[in-house]
């Protein structure tokens, strides 16, 4: 009987070790998650890269880049591209301009997310600088010009599924910066 | 007092009426509320799964009255009564709309967490884990007793939940997927906190219960009984039992994250601060879909052994059916995402989910088949389990083949959230899961009560119940097809025939019951004596060997397999 309440003891115990390690794994899900969209541009994340590719890299094959601008409903911004679209040869290296005024009458921070659609166009467009990688502070009724520099990679020429795609869209959300979130 | 279960004199109370008796039994408040017996547990867990079915029943009669014809008839007198009853006034159109998502969410969780997982595993489980392998008992008794216990408090909870605020009105309507950021900052207020804790506990509950199963299963079968030669519904609840362990923790851990995010300040799921809700939807659905053949697969093991029994002929392909589990569970795990194809998602990814989740349809296919063919060349008697059996194989196909129309990514972009989907997962549940939990309640009814059913009450209930389910249940294809919405309480009048026959479905569903409980308790009251084994030769498993009902402690002396 005592082998018994041994045996059953190690049984549980691991079952309980599975248990514990599935929790685990749920959690550690939310960093995996995050490389895991970066890495691939799963769900339309985009790429960074240092610098665009040398100039003979670039293709004669154009696409065209729509930009797209939100804010979250309690950031009380004006938040609008320069341009609606750009047409850009496909390895070229691009500058576009977002404008943004803050049209309360205190200081406000926000911070911007963003991804392309169509999603499978994530993996190849690449910024070399953007106002999203920081937050942006604006005093009340200042207008602010941010730039972003970016260029689509050529390597999508290579990929059949990619050989539809025409125009990019690549979108902004600006949200407020909520101390309580900052941590997190 | 708290070590009250630990003293032998609530035990022991009649001690010297029945020393050594094998059928001795404690006082009724220790026997039932203290209880570490397996056969009492697997009763009280049947009684509860009854409760909550009747309850989860009649919020799906709700449901079908207010769509029985185009336009809000009743919702928003509803809505003003459940007002009432936290003291609010008249309920407004919001109020009313907010009440059905309520009314979806506690169907949802209610049948999922409340009547299925335990009248499956807890229920049948810890009646006939033990029975059938030898085993005097589960492996922890006590245990046992928490994991029941657990379950009330979360029923509780979720019941609860419904009078507090839940946002736009009373109660939790974020449907039983619970999505961020429907769940986070869509449904202020408790009610969604309390869903919560309330899913936490019986998800604890079936963790505890699993590692029991698993615990019991693989030190305590009988001497001889190899893991080869176990029966299928121990294999059943045994990988079950795995998918549990596998599943909830991950559950557990996104509904976690939700309650940070509701109450915390995190940010895990919101895109103000770098969340993602889709990550949500990951987690959830990598629960979501090995949950629902946590609901099947027990019923699979039943099945097995009733389609045998009522055909006199040992199951064909025992191992090919056992690793046919084995391979559902499996690729169970890695097919979540085809809940998700309208989240956006590239070509091959669409791809991989279609093609993985239509391999599922082969191991179920050698399953299907081979109940087939165990039926085949046998001496079949068309007994009460045996109807429900057939009606579960036949329905359950049927399930199974808009399963694998759902599979294709392209086809479900026009499917997704249509009544196609709702047929869908009812045909596998409430006339798969419900009909082979019918089978093995009329199966072991003479077991577990020592009296025999009304078969003539018990061939009523089957005929009227499937003719019911049906009518209630495959016109929502049409009504899919044609793009109705689900989750939605009101509709255009094109969709009014489909919907009305729909509803009348429900009502022949639910008087069917009638005759259910008329059976249960007439036979309870007054039923014949049944024999240790009431279905002849057919009826082979460890179970039938011992009289019914069976005693108290069963197997003090192990039985040998050879």
């Amino acid at each position: 009987m005592t082998d018994l309440t041994v045996r059953n003891r190690r049984s549980a115990i691991a079952a309980a070790v599975l248990v514990v390690g599935m929790l685990g794994l749920g959690y550690a899900s939310v960093p995996l998650y995050r490389l895991f969209c970066q890495v691939t541009g799963f769900q339309g994340t985009t790429q960074r890269a240092a610098a665009a590719p040398a100039t003979s890299a670039v293709s004669t094959r154009m696409v065209r880049v729509r930009f797209d601008s939100n804010t979250a409903p309690n950031l009380p911004w004006e938040f609008k591209p320069e341009r609606e679209t750009d047409d850009i040869a496909i390895g070229a290296r691009d500058m576009a301009f977002f404008v943004a005024r803050n049209t309360s009458s205190h200081e406000v921070t926000g911070t911007a997310t963003f991804n392309v659609s169509p999603s499978t166009a994530g993996k190849y467009f690449t910024k070399i600088q953007c106002f999203c990688f920081t937050q942006q502070t604006l005093k009340p009724g200042e207008t602010v010009r941010m730039p972003v520099i970016f260029f689509v990679d050529p390597k999508i020429l290579d990929d059949r599924d990619a050989d539809d795609i025409q125009e990019i869209t690549l979108s902004y959300t600006f949200f407020p910066v909520d101390p309580a979130k900052a941590g997190s | 007092m708290t070590d009250i279960a630990a003293t032998p004199s609530a035990f022991h109370a009649h001690e010297d009426d029945h020393a050594h008796d094998a059928d001795h039994k404690p006082g009724f408040f220790a026997r039932w509320f203290m209880s570490t017996n397996h056969k009492d547990i697997g009763t009280l867990y049947l009684i509860f799964a009854i409760t909550a079915g009747i309850i989860g029943g009649a919020v799906s009669g709700l449901m079908r009255a207010e769509l029985m014809h185009p336009g809000i008839q009743y919702l928003q007198t509803w809505a003003s009564y459940h007002n009432a009853i936290v003291g609010g006034g008249p309920a407004t159109m919001d109020e009313a709309y907010h009440l059905w998502n309520v009314l979806i969410t506690c169907h949802g969780l209610i049948m999922v967490f409340f009547m299925v997982m335990p009248a499956m595993m807890g229920g049948f489980g810890n009646w006939f884990i033990p029975l059938m392998i030898g085993a005097p008992d589960m492996a922890f008794p006590r245990m046992n007793n928490i994991s029941f216990w657990l379950l009330i408090p979360a029923f509780v909870l979720l019941l609860g939940s419904t009078f507090f605020p839940g946002g736009t009105g009373l109660g939790p309507g974020t449907g039983w997927t619970i999505y961020a950021p429907l769940a986070t900052s869509g449904s202020a207020g408790p009610s969604v906190d309390l869903v919560i804790l309330s899913i936490h506990l019986a998800g604890v509950s079936s963790i505890l219960g699993a590692i029991n199963i698993i615990t019991t299963i693989f030190n305590m079968r009988a001497p001889g009984m190899t893991i080869h030669k176990m029966p299928l519904f121990a294999w059943a609840t045994l990988v079950t039992a795995f998918m549990l362990l596998l599943a909830l923790p991950v559950l557990a851990a996104a509904l976690t994250m939700l309650l940070t995010d509701r109450n915390f300040g995190t940010a895990f799921f919101d895109p103000a601060g770098g969340g993602d809700p889709v990550l949500y939807q990951h987690l959830f659905w990598f629960f979501g879909h090995p949950e629902v053949y946590i609901m099947i697969l027990p019923g699979f093991g039943m099945i097995s052994h009733i389609v045998s029994t009522f055909s006199k002929k040992p199951v064909f392909g025992y191992l090919g059916m056992a690793y046919a589990m084995v391979a559902i569970a499996t690729v169970g795990f890695i097919v979540w995402a085809h809940h998700m194809f309208t989240t956006g998602m590239s070509v091959n990814v669409k791809m991989y989910f279609t093609a993985a989740t239509m391999v599922i349809a082969v191991p179920t296919g050698i399953k299907i088949f081979s109940w087939i063919a165990t039926m085949w060349g046998g001496s079949l008697t068309f007994k009460t389990p045996m109807v429900w059996a057939l009606g579960f194989i036949f329905m359950f196909t049927v399930g199974g083949v808009t399963g694998v129309v759902l599979a294709n990514g392209g086809i479900d972009d026009y499917m997704h959230d249509t009544y196609y989907v709702v047929a869908h997962f009812h045909y596998v549940l409430s006339l798969g899961a419900v009909f082979s939990l019918f089978a093995g309640f009329y199966y072991w009814f003479p077991k577990m009560s020592g009296r025999m059913y009304n078969e003539l009450l018990g061939q009523l209930h089957f005929w009227t119940f499937f003719v019911g389910v049906n009518v209630l249940f495959f016109p929502m294809h049409f009504l899919g097809i044609e793009g109705m919405p689900r989750r939605i309480p009101d509709y255009t009048p094109a969709y009014s025939g489909w919907n009305e026959m729909a509803s009348t479905g429900y009502m022949i569903m639910a008087g069917s019951m009638i005759f259910f409980f008329i059976n249960l308790f007439w036979s309870l009251a007054a039923g014949r004596k049944a024999e240790g084994n009431p279905w002849g030769e057919g009826a082979t498993t460890l179970e039938w060997t011992l009289p019914s009902p069976p005693p108290y402690h069963q197997f003090t002396t192990l039985p040998r397999i050879d």
